[in-house]
C-alpha cells in the first residue's frame, strides 16, 4: 500500500512541480547568498523572506483546495488553521527568548511579565522544546478539524451552511484571541522573536534555510496531496463533490472521507502558518480574520481549482501582485483584489490552470486509454457544492 | 395481507409502512413482498408513492410507521443510506446520476464491490480481477469503446445503461430500479429488458416504470400503486383488467 501510494504521488505532473521546488529552495538562498551585490541576479535581504511567505501561503492554498477543489468543502475558515500552527511556532520562539527580553524574565514572556502573570500558565509547557511545538503544529490544527467536522459532516451541514459556520469557527477564535486573559498576547499577539533551533532569526542564512524549508514543505505536500487525489479516494472525493448524495447509495462513508480530507487539509495549513511565521516575525489574532480565508479562496480560485499546481500558482501570483500594487496604489488594491474574483468567476471559472489546461486538451485528441491520471479540472465545479435534488429524488 | 411466517424466506418485506409529509400521507399502510431471485414490476400513477417507498427501503427516509425487512432479518428502518448500499441494496435513480466528472471506467471502480473505507481505497489497487470484472459489464452494458470517456459525454440512454452497469458492479442481492428506460429508444428499450431479465435469475429487482410495453416486456409479477397503497396485484393482464385500476390509473 506504501509502495503504490508513493508511486502515485509521483506523477508527471507533480515531479514537475516538486523540481521547480526543490530547484528555488536551492536557487532563491544561491542568489542571495553567495551571489555578489551587484550582480544582475543577486537578491536582496527583504526579498527573502517575503518570498518564503508567499510559498506558505500558496501551501496554504494547497490544503484549501484539498478540500474544496476536491471534495466540494467551501471551508471559508481555514486562515484559523494557518494561524494555530502559527501560534504554536510562535510559542516556541517565545520560549528561546528567555532572559533576553525586555524585562529579562527568564521564563516569562515579555507580555506576561507585563500583565503580571505569576508563573507561565499550563498550556505553555513543552513549548520550550522544539519537538513538542512541532507535534502542537500538527495536533492542535487536526484535533480542530476533526471535531469540528466531526460535528459538521455527521450532522450533514453542507454547501453555503458549513461556509458560515466555518466563518464564524474562525471568527470566535479571532475574538478569543484577542482577549490578554487568554494568555497568547491579546491583541499584539507573539512577537521579538530571537533564535528558532539556535540560530538568529534574523540572520540572512537562517531565513536562507526558512525559505528552502518552505519549498521542501510545499513539495511535500504536492506529494501527499498527489498520492490522495490520484488514489481511489479521489475518486470518491470527486464523487462526493459532484454527487454527494448518490456516493452515499453506493455505500460510502461521506461523512467519513470528508473528514479525512478536512483534517489533512488542517495539518498541511497548520505547518504552513507554522513556516509563515518565523519569516515575517510575529503571530497575532488579525491572522483569525475571516477577511484572511476568503483571501484564501480567491487564491485558489484564480489559480484553478481541483488542480494541484493551480492554487500555488494562484497563491504565488495574486500575492506577489499584491506586494507590487500595494506599492503602486494602495488605496485601490482590495478594489482589484475583489474585481479579480468576479473577473476569474465570470470569465475562468476554472482558473488560470483549468483554462490553459482546456485550451491545450481542446487542441489534442481525447485519451483513450485510462491508464493517465485523470483530468479532474475539465470539468465546471460549483463554487458551492449543493446538495443535488436530482440524487435526491 | 402478509404472513409473521413467511418473512424470512423474503428478500424484501414491507408491511403496514406509512409516511406522511406535512400531511400528505406519501404512504399509506403499504406492504409488499419481493422473493429472492424475483422481479416484480411496480407501476402506478404519479404521486402514487414509488420513489418514497424507495427513499425508505434505501435509508434516505424513514417511515412513520411499519416494518422494512431486507433478507428476511435485516430491520431497514434502523440503518443508513451507506450501511444498506453495504448489505447489498443497489438503487438506480429515475434521472440517470452518474459522476459526470470522471470517465466511464471510474464510475464502475467506484461502484465495484470492494472495501468502502477511507483507507482502504486510499491504498486500493485494481487487482487484475477487478479489471476483468470492469471489462465484463462495460461488455454487457455496450460501453468498452467509451470508457475513458468522461460520462458526462455520454446519451441520455447510455447514462442509464451505465448506471445500470454501476449496479451490477456493486453486485446488489437486491436491485431497484427506478424508471430504466425513460428516454431510451424501443430497441434501447427491449435490450433493458433482456438485460433486466438477465439480472433478475440471480438477483431480486424491483423495477418502477410507467412504459407499459417495457413491463409487458419483461413478464413478471406486476404491483400497482395508487396514492401510497397497493391497488392490484398479479399478472400484467390482470392488473389491467382490473376496474379500480384502469379507473384511476390508466384510464379508459
Amino acid at each position: 500500500m506504501i509502495t503504490q501510494l508513493v508511486l502515485r504521488a509521483l506523477d508527471r505532473r507533480a515531479v514537475w512541480v516538486v523540481s521547480a521546488l526543490l530547484l528555488v529552495a536551492l536557487a532563491i538562498p544561491f542568489a542571495n547568498l553567495v551571489l555578489p551585490e551587484g550582480h544582475p541576479l543577486h537578491l536582496p535581504n527583504y526579498a527573502v523572506p517575503l518570498f518564503g511567505k508567499y510559498l506558505t501561503y500558496a501551501m496554504l492554498a494547497l490544503a484549501l483546495d484539498l478540500v474544496w477543489g476536491y471534495c466540494g468543502i467551501l471551508s471559508l475558515g481555514h486562515a484559523a488553521f494557518f494561524a494555530l500552527g502559527g501560534y504554536a511556532m510562535g510559542m516556541y520562539l517565545m520560549r528561546q527568548i528567555g532572559a533576553r527580553g525586555v524585562y529579562a524574565n527568564p521564563v516569562l514572556p515579555d507580555f506576561m511579565v507585563f500583565l503580571n502573570y505569576k508563573e507561565l500558565p499550563w498550556f505553555w509547557n513543552g513549548f520550550d522544546q522544539f519537538w513538542f511545538a512541532a507535534l502542537m503544529i500538527v495536533l492542535v490544527p487536526a484535533a480542530l478539524a476533526f471535531v469540528f467536522g466531526f460535528l459538521a459532516f455527521r450532522s450533514r451541514v453542507t454547501g453555503v451552511y458549513l461556509s458560515i459556520i466555518t466563518q464564524a469557527m474562525t471568527y470566535a477564535l479571532l475574538l478569543a484571541f484577542f482577549r490578554n486573559d487568554l494568555g497568547f498576547g491579546g491583541n499584539n499577539g507573539l512577537t521579538d522573536f530571537k533564535d528558532i533551533l539556535g540560530f538568529n532569526v534574523q540572520a540572512t542564512t537562517t531565513r536562507a534555510a526558512l525559505f528552502a524549508a518552505s519549498a521542501i514543505a510545499l513539495a511535500f505536500a504536492v506529494l501527499v496531496c498527489t498520492a490522495i487525489v490520484n488514489s481511489k479516494l479521489g475518486k470518491v472525493m470527486i464523487a462526493i463533490r459532484d454527487a454527494e448524495s448518490r456516493t452515499r447509495f453506493l455505500g460510502y462513508r461521506v461523512d467519513n472521507i470528508k473528514l479525512f480530507a478536512f483534517v489533512v487539509s488542517a495539518v498541511i495549513a497548520g505547518i504552513a502558518g507554522a513556516l509563515y511565521v518565523p519569516q515575517v516575525g510575529i503571530i497575532n489574532p488579525g491572522e483569525f480574520d475571516p477577511g484572511n480565508s476568503i483571501e484564501v479562496v480567491i487564491w485558489t480560485a484564480v489559480g484553478g481549482r481541483g488542480t494541484i499546481i493551480g492554487p500555488i500558482i494562484g497563491g504565488l501570483l495574486v500575492n506577489a501582485g499584491k506586494s507590487v500594487f500595494t506599492g503602486l496604489w494602495p488605496d485601490y488594491w482590495l478594489y482589484a483584489l475583489g474585481g479579480l474574483f468576479v473577473f476569474v468567476t465570470l470569465f475562468m471559472p476554472k482558473g488560470i490552470v483549468g483554462s490553459l489546461r482546456s485550451l491545450f486538451s481542446r487542441r489534442k485528441p481525447p485519451r483513450q486509454d485510462n491508464s493517465e491520471p485523470l483530468e479532474t479540472g475539465a470539468k465546471d465545479i460549483p463554487i458551492i457544492a449543493e446538495p443535488q435534488p436530482g440524487a435526491a429524488e | 395481507m402478509t404472513d409473521a411466517t413467511d418473512k424470512f424466506k423474503t428478500m424484501l418485506y414491507l408491511n403496514g409502512v406509512s409516511v406522511s409529509f406535512d400531511g400528505f400521507k406519501a404512504l399509506n399502510n403499504l406492504s409488499i413482498i419481493v422473493h429472492p431471485n424475483e422481479m416484480l414490476a411496480i407501476i402506478g400513477p404519479n404521486g402514487a408513492g414509488k420513489t418514497t417507498m424507495m427513499d425508505i427501503i434505501t435509508g434516505k427516509t424513514r417511515p412513520d410507521d411499519g416494518e422494512v425487512f431486507f433478507d428476511g432479518k435485516v430491520d431497514l428502518t434502523r440503518l443508513d443510506e451507506a450501511a444498506i448500499a453495504n448489505l447489498g441494496i443497489g438503487r438506480k435513480f429515475q434521472k440517470p446520476t452518474v459522476f459526470e466528472g470522471q470517465t466511464v471506467w471510474d464510475n464502475l471502480e467506484l461502484a465495484l464491490k470492494k472495501p468502502r473505507g477511507v483507507f482502504s481505497t486510499l491504498g486500493y489497487v485494481a487487482a487484475n480481477d477487478d479489471i476483468a470484472r470492469i471489462n465484463e459489464i462495460l461488455e454487457t452494458i455496450r460501453l468498452s469503446a467509451r470508457k475513458g470517456d468522461l460520462a458526462a459525454g455520454l446519451s441520455h440512454g447510455q447514462k442509464q445503461w451505465l448506471e445500470i452497469g454501476m449496479l451490477l458492479a456493486q453486485d446488489p442481492k437486491l436491485l431497484l430500479v427506478d424508471e430504466p428506460v425513460a428516454g431510451m429508444t424501443d430497441s434501447e428499450t427491449v435490450e433493458t429488458a433482456t438485460l433486466l431479465k438477465d439480472i433478475a435469475k440471480t438477483r431480486s429487482v424491483v423495477v418502477v416504470e410507467h412504459d407499459m410495453s417495457f413491463v409487458r416486456e419483461l413478464g413478471t409479477r406486476v404491483s400497482c400503486l395508487a396514492e401510497g397503497s397497493v391497488l392490484a396485484e398479479g399478472t400484467l393482464d390482470q392488473v389491467s383488467a382490473n376496474p379500480v385500476v384502469i379507473e384511476r390509473y390508466l384510464g379508459r
